[in-house]
């Protein structure tokens, strides 16, 4: 099946194509502007958010702010990310509680749901001296299918969620009720919050990103533009117990989804390798062929 | 009158149709079972828990169950259904299986148990289910119908007393026998008469030999002494055969039921296992520990990670109120025991199922092989067995039968000499009148001829066809006899004008010369065995004279007649053997009436002995056929079986040492042997023999000398450090051991017992450095011995016994592999056997060609299931150190489940059991390839340490390539993120993809089967993703699937970090492969590799070929040269031993006829 014939013009080709791909990727890979912005704001860190990590939730929310430069434009659509570290969002324990028949309808008391993420951003540009706010799109940032399909909420009861939710206690960490989340907008409270299903897809690794926002509409429709940004940060998340951090990622997409050098790398690694083997095994098969030449005479 | 008054436990006492015979002799009523069959094993009733029982005796299935148990007591991160699905299905499967087969069993037995047979009850015959049949019975059995049960013969519709049998469904062998009825109710031939009858029968307690049967019965008559006589075999008629050529006969029922020697001959045939299996078992535990490892290694890494109390109880992460309370060392046992249950699929239930199935469809590819159907018997080979298939791609030693197994065992008579006289048909008038050489005296030359017709078992079938004339009938009539020696002998006196014509009222009919008949009384047969090796007949002529004839080997013949006649025929004898013919001594004696008496009391009163009574025959038979005077010998040829030299060194030249245990004598098996090429003209023989060690009283002491000098002789030949080539070729000297039956007994039995043990090593250690050995004049336990002893020194080589003679049984069992020719000498070899073939050259085959494919396909089997288990489950492990030690599984449930059931289980089934990684014509004609897979060679460590490193790189590379991957903010265009049960799917995917591609480059041989398999396990893996995520299941409390599959397949970068991490994976595979190939060609150029290939064959090419004699003209295959006119070393032997002219002897003895 492989022989020399068909092996040495395999690899060569294997190669050849691997190193293709691998420059397309890490070129790709390399177009993909993000940033990344910690607001742990660890105790001893002169930070503005240090302040908020001692706020008790009884004193209301804890708001904090932070700066930054944008040196060069972000094309659109750029996609806003809150990443958090060690914290086990795939831990067996976390992840058995939850109940999916009931988020199609029931009432639950879970741990995923308990501790879903509150942390809330709004992003300002600062224009002519002014911060102007960036229009933050909140919807479109979970699986269709499951913001669609998967995610139901409980029948209205006289027309009304609240009525439906009657009864059921909320999560023990949330400021409102299911019902509230996002209540200005029927089709995004509940079960249905997008920002719900987002966090219910749990993460696979430890530290994770999860996709708060996306920028695509008004002004930034083609993205942001390079100047000078301030994040507010709604801050009650405690990661600090867990020695968590947590950061907010902006970040542009391509085809290839957001920066990821591994697989560039990786491509050209392999095609290199497929292309040195292939040398190798010339050199051995013209060897052997020499061998058998001097043998024949 | 003659009683033998031994009454003793172990016998039985019946009374026929169960009439109490006398007051005074009360017998105690004795418990018989009743005459129902059971062969099956289960009721509707125990069918579950005895089944289940014995299922979870075996140690995988319990291993199965207690997993399934834990998942069940135990809060586990999979649900019981991933390991108890399997488990089900496994054992459901498993007893259907049985079930079905035991309810064949139940109709078979009912079949059985339930037919009509006919009863005698007070005079009628009454009808009755054969299940109600009791012990002392009368029960009546008409032409063609079965006998119900082990009956001693009454009566019989024929005036003689006799019936005929055929056994062939109990030992195969279709010929008539014939039976007798007991001499004094052979009258009672109808209902009033048998049941008239008062007697009862004595006869031992049940045993399965079905060709001894010790019993008398004593019938009573009013006011008369009870007569009593002897019951032998020939008075049983046995469950199971059935009734031939006789109208009806009546029998009194003896064994009944399970009791009866069919019934007790389908019991205890010892199972054998294969040596793979123990490599399994191995392997096993090598995974067993590394699941542990893996269990421990977490649980302890869990238990430090968790010293941390952020890491132990984060604030989103609560303890449940369980856990907190209940103790750390029952947590730890519990967490423990979770890792295993999440680790455990690296030991698959599925294999067992798939190492079954395999086992069980392949051995149907033995059976239907074209080359092995034999058109002469209209059979192809059987297997009785299909748990040793790849042992027969193991074999180092072969121990094979001459007679009928390296021979055709069709006899024809050749020649004889009568007083030293040779007589020979000239081959150009084949049926021409008989040669007087007139040499002999005319009434010696007749006296032989009759010898040679009356001293036999032979019976004459009658063909159905019969030309009737009037006054006169031709009967198309054939000989039949479990010996073709006799049947060659008779043959042969037919040639030279006398011919039997048949057994009628115990008078043998003789055509003489002149047509006349002559008619002789036939008193008493000695029979034929193997310790005796001879038989006579007793006859009384017309004219009253009492004769005895007795024929037999020349060495059991020349010390019971007259030591001056010996040695004029001596030489004859001699030299036929030298010839490879089988030789046969004719004797005869005259008795008077005196000694007949005295003979027939002795033999009635041995006949009569319920104990002991084959010893107290042979002692009887020993002292009669003593005194004789020597007729004459015979000589009959033998013919090699087609191809059995080819053979012989196609197993040579694969590594194999080929034993021939024979019972025959030594000159002949020698000249066998050299004729089929097992000695070579080079092979340098060591004798150990009669001949050399001698008779005298010292002997023990020479067999001593002679053991320390061949030893000697060896180990020069044989320096130390040769001890890597185990089975080497290049030796100077190929040496042949031939030993005979006596002095064997001598080395395995001495007289005293100093140092016996010593000489019994170096006895081994010479067999073991011999390319062949011959051992002659082997009783059938010895042979079983031999291989015993072979199979039980250092490395326990796999030994293959074959042979086709009930002789041979004994070998064949003891043997790791038993295979039996569908010969001549009944069915009884291949009963026995595990494989039966019809012609010892279908060994090749088997061996080289099945039995390498069986072994290369189990063994990639066996390996190929422990890497794609341990790739599947490493991720696992790993991803373990990224969920804080949780026992999160990384795969969905159904995946866990079906990826040994459904995506990855038929791929390694159609390659287990089509693969052929060298064509099967190349594995046929090139022997040498047999030896690459030696001493398990592909189940030894270092290939699994080859495919368990495979495994573990591709593991490492599935997880690493997919978590480096995921460092990723997003993988789709649309910067939504993937999570954990994605993680999974893409590993699982790949994973799917490596283990069946590494499949695809692991076949060489492609089927359509082949290609449906694999694409349509990887369609159908494709297709199943997408089902299972595509519907809310309603009895699943998480929808973790939900669209993930066609979510991850929208990501570009996730197809493109697919397809990269499968090469990566499959890369070392490649790589070695293309090297491989390199190498190869290098090698198969033409100089470099012509100076390796098959040694022995072109040597024997080019030396030997025209030297040897091969009976059967055949083209020698490789090159197709004919042989020209072969000179055997047979006939360069002749030279050395030229005929002798003996003056012929004035014989002053007086012609008896």
């Amino acid at each position: 099946l492989l022989s020399a014939g068909i092996a040495l013009p395999l690899f060569f080709a294997l190669g050849l194509a691997g190193l293709a791909v691998g420059l397309g990727l890490h070129f790709s890979s390399g177009t993909i502007r993000e940033l990344e912005l910690d607001y742990t704001g660890a105790p001893r860190s002169n930070h503005d958010c240090a302040r908020c990590t001692n706020a008790s939730a009884t004193s209301g929310p804890c708001l904090c702010t932070l700066r930054f430069e944008l040196a060069e434009p972000f094309p659109g659509p750029v996609c806003l990310y809150y990443q958090l570290s060690n914290y086990y969002q795939n831990h067996r324990r976390y992840g058995v509680s939850r109940d999916d028949l009931q988020l199609s309808g029931d009432p639950w008391g879970l741990r995923v749901a308990n501790s879903l993420f509150n942390d809330t951003f709004t992003l300002h540009r600062l224009v002519n001296g002014s911060f102007m706010p960036v229009p933050l799109d909140s919807r479109g940032i979970s699986w269709w299918t499951d913001s669609n399909v998967k995610f139901r909420n409980p029948e209205l009861v006289n027309g009304s969620l609240a009525t439906a939710f009657w009864g059921t206690a909320k999560p023990p960490n949330w400021p409102c009720a299911a019902y509230l989340l996002d209540a200005g907008n029927p089709n995004n409270t509940g079960f249905v919050n997008e920002d719900f299903i987002v966090w219910m897809r749990t993460a696979a690794l430890p530290t994770f990103r999860k996709l708060y926002r996306r920028v695509h509409q008004g002004n930034f429709s083609a993205g942001l533009p390079h100047g000078t940004y301030r994040l507010d940060i709604n801050y009650s998340y405690p990661v600090l117990p867990f020695k968590g951090t947590k950061k907010v990622i902006l970040s542009t997409v391509s085809w290839m989804g957001g920066k990821n050098p591994f697989l560039g790398i990786a491509y050209l690694v392999f095609g290199s390798a497929c292309i040195l083997t292939g040398f190798v095994m010339l050199a051995v098969h013209i060897k052997y062929q020499q061998q058998n030449q001097m043998d024949e005479d | 009158m003659c009683a033998g008054e031994e009454k003793r436990v172990g016998t039985r006492t019946v009374l026929v149709g169960h009439r109490p015979v006398s007051e005074t002799d009360a017998y105690v009523a004795q418990k018989f079972c009743d005459n129902r069959i059971v062969s099956s094993k289960y009721t509707v009733w125990n069918f579950l828990p005895k089944n289940l029982f014995e299922q979870f005796r075996r140690i995988a299935n319990f291993y199965f169950l207690i997993i399934f148990l834990v998942q069940v007591i135990v809060d586990t991160p999979t649900s019981p259904v991933t390991s108890g699905l399997p488990l089900f299905f496994v054992i459901t499967v498993t007893a259907i299986k049985q079930g079905y087969e035991d309810w064949l069993r139940h109709r078979a037995d009912n079949e059985v148990n339930k037919s009509n047979v006919f009863v005698i009850e007070n005079a009628k015959q009454v009808r009755k289910e054969s299940e109600k049949i009791k012990v002392g019975d009368i029960v009546e059995v008409k032409a063609d119908e079965t006998f119900p049960c082990d009956l001693i013969f009454l009566a019989s519709s024929s005036p003689d007393g006799t019936c005929y049998v055929t056994t062939a469904s109990l030992d195969g062998e279709s010929n008539f026998k014939t039976h007798y009825a007991v001499r004094d109710t052979t009258v009672l031939c109808t209902h009033e008469a048998i049941d008239s009858l008062a007697a009862t029968i004595e006869c031992e307690q049940p045993q399965p030999d079905l060709y001894k049967f010790v019993g008398r019965i004593n019938i009573y008559r009013s006011n008369q002494e009870p007569i009593a006589r002897s019951l032998g075999p020939e008075n049983l008629l046995l469950k199971g055969s059935t009734l031939k050529n006789t109208k009806k006969i009546y029998g009194v029922a003896v064994y009944t039921g399970m009791e009866t020697k069919m019934a007790l001959n389908y019991q205890g045939k010892s199972q054998k296992r294969s040596a793979v299996e123990k490599s399994i078992n191995a392997f096993l535990v090598v995974y067993l520990c590394i699941l542990l490892s893996k269990a421990t290694v977490c649980t302890t890494m869990k238990y430090v990670w968790q010293s941390n109390p952020f890491n132990d109880e984060p604030w989103y992460n609560e303890k449940t109120k369980k856990e907190k309370e209940a103790f750390k060392v029952l947590r730890m046992f519990t967490d423990f025991l979770s890792f295993m249950v999440l680790f455990n699929f690296i030991i698959p239930v599925s294999m067992y199922v798939t190492v079954e199935m395999q086992k069980f469809l392949g051995s149907f590819f033995i059976s239907w092989d074209k080359e092995m159907y034999d058109e002469e018997i209209k059979e192809g080979a059987l297997v009785n067995t299909s748990d040793l298939n790849e042992e027969l791609g193991q074999v180092e030693y072969v121990f094979t039968d001459k007679t009928g197994t390296l021979t055709e065992n069709s006899m024809e008579f050749i020649e004889c000499c009568i007083d030293g006289h040779k007589y020979k048909e000239s081959i150009s008038e084949v049926d021409g009148p008989l040669k007087y050489y007139g040499k002999a005296e005319k009434c010696r030359e007749e006296l032989f001829l009759r010898a040679l017709c009356l001293c036999h078992t032979v019976q004459i079938k009658e063909g159905d066809q019969v030309d009737g004339l009037i006054g006169h009938l031709e009967h198309r009539s054939t000989y039949i006899s479990s010996s073709p020696d006799e049947i060659a002998l008779v043959k042969g006196a037919k040639k030279y004008g006398f011919s039997f014509l048949g057994l009628e009222n115990d008078y043998m009919k003789v055509k003489n010369q002149n047509n006349e008949t002559e008619r002789y009384q036939l008193l008493h047969i000695l029979n034929f065995d193997p310790v005796r090796r001879r038989m006579s007949v007793i006859v009384r002529t017309i004219t009253g004279k009492l004769l005895l004839f007795c024929k037999g080997a020349d060495s059991s013949i020349f010390p019971k007649v007259q030591q001056d006649e010996i040695q004029q025929t001596k030489a004859h004898v001699d030299r036929n053997a030298m010839d490879g013919y089988r030789t046969l001594c004719v004797a005869f004696k005259e008795l008077s009436q005196e000694e007949y008496d005295q003979i027939d009391k002795q033999i009635c009163e041995a006949k009569m002995a319920l104990q002991d009574r084959e010893e107290k025959m042979a002692k009887v038979f020993e002292d009669i056929e003593a005194n004789m005077h020597l007729i004459g010998a015979t000589a009959v040829e033998d013919k090699l079986q087609e191809q059995a030299a080819e053979t012989i060194e196609a197993l040579h030249a694969a590594g194999m040492k080929v034993w021939v245990l024979t019972g025959d004598k030594m000159e002949t098996a020698k000249s066998t042997c050299y004729a089929c090429r097992l000695f070579q003209t080079n092979t340098e023989l060591l004798e150990l023999t009669t001949k050399t060690v001698g008779h005298s009283e010292r002997k023990e002491d020479r067999l001593h000398e002679l053991l320390m000098e061949y030893h000697k002789r060896l180990l020069q030949d044989f320096p130390k450090n040769r001890g890597g080539h185990k089975r080497s070729w290049m030796l100077n000297h190929e040496y042949g051991l031939i030993i005979d039956g006596s002095t064997l007994s001598l080395i395995l039995n001495p007289s005293q017992d100093s140092s016996s043990s010593n000489y019994k090593t170096i006895f081994l250690q010479i067999c073991l450095k011999c390319t062949a050995v011959l051992c002659c004049r082997m009783a059938p336990l010895q042979k079983a011995q031999i291989v015993r002893m072979v199979k039980s020194t250092k490395g326990s080589p796999i030994t293959l016994s074959i042979g086709d003679g009930a002789n041979d049984v004994s070998m064949i069992l003891e043997a790791h592999v038993g295979i039996g020719i569908k010969g001549k000498e009944g069915r009884q070899a291949s009963r026995n056997s595990d494989y039966a073939v019809p012609k010892f050259k279908h060994l090749r085959k088997l061996l080289l060609a099945h039995g390498h494919l069986y072994y290369v396909r189990i063994a990639h089997l066996v390996q190929y299931f422990f890497y794609k288990n341990l790739c599947f489950i490493l991720p696992q492990f790993l991803y373990q150190f990224f969920c804080g030690f949780s026992q999160q599984p990384l795969y969905d449930a159904a995946y866990l489940t079906m990826y040994n059931i459904c995506f990855t289980s038929l791929p390694i089934l159609a390659y287990s059991l089509l693969e052929q990684h060298i064509n099967i014509e190349t594995l046929t004609s090139d022997p040498q390839l047999y030896m690459k897979i030696s001493d398990n060679a592909m189940l030894q460590w270092k290939p699994f340490l080859y495919w368990t490193f495979l495994g573990a790189f591709e593991g490492l590379v599935f997880f690493f390539g997919v978590y480096y991957l995921f460092q990723n903010s997003s993988l789709e265009d649309n910067g939504k993120v993937f999570g954990n049960w994605t993680f999974g799917t893409i590993v699982f995917t790949i994973l799917v993809f490596t283990v069946t591609l590494k499949l695809a480059l692991d076949t060489r041989f492609w089927t359509w089967m082949n290609h449906f398999v694999i694409w349509g396990s990887l369609a159908f893996y494709v297709f199943f993703s997408f089902f299972w995520g595509g519907i809310i299941w309603p009895f699943l409390k998480q929808q973790r699937m939900y669209f993930v599959f066609a979510h991850m397949v929208t990501s570009l970068s996730t197809w493109l970090a697919i397809i990269l991490l499968i090469f990566i994976s499959l890369f070392p595979e490649i790589l070695l492969i293309v090297f491989k190939n390199v190498r190869r060609k290098a090698q198969e150029h033409p100089l470099s590799s012509c100076s390796l290939k098959l040694p022995a064959i072109t040597a024997f090419l080019g030396v030997n070929k025209s030297n040897i004699q091969i009976e059967n003209q055949r083209e020698v295959g490789a090159e197709g040269t004919s042989r020209g006119h072969p000179s055997s070393p047979a006939s360069c032997l002749r030279q050395h031993h030229p005929y002798p002219n003996y003056p012929i002897h004035a014989t002053n003895q007086k012609c008896p006829l």
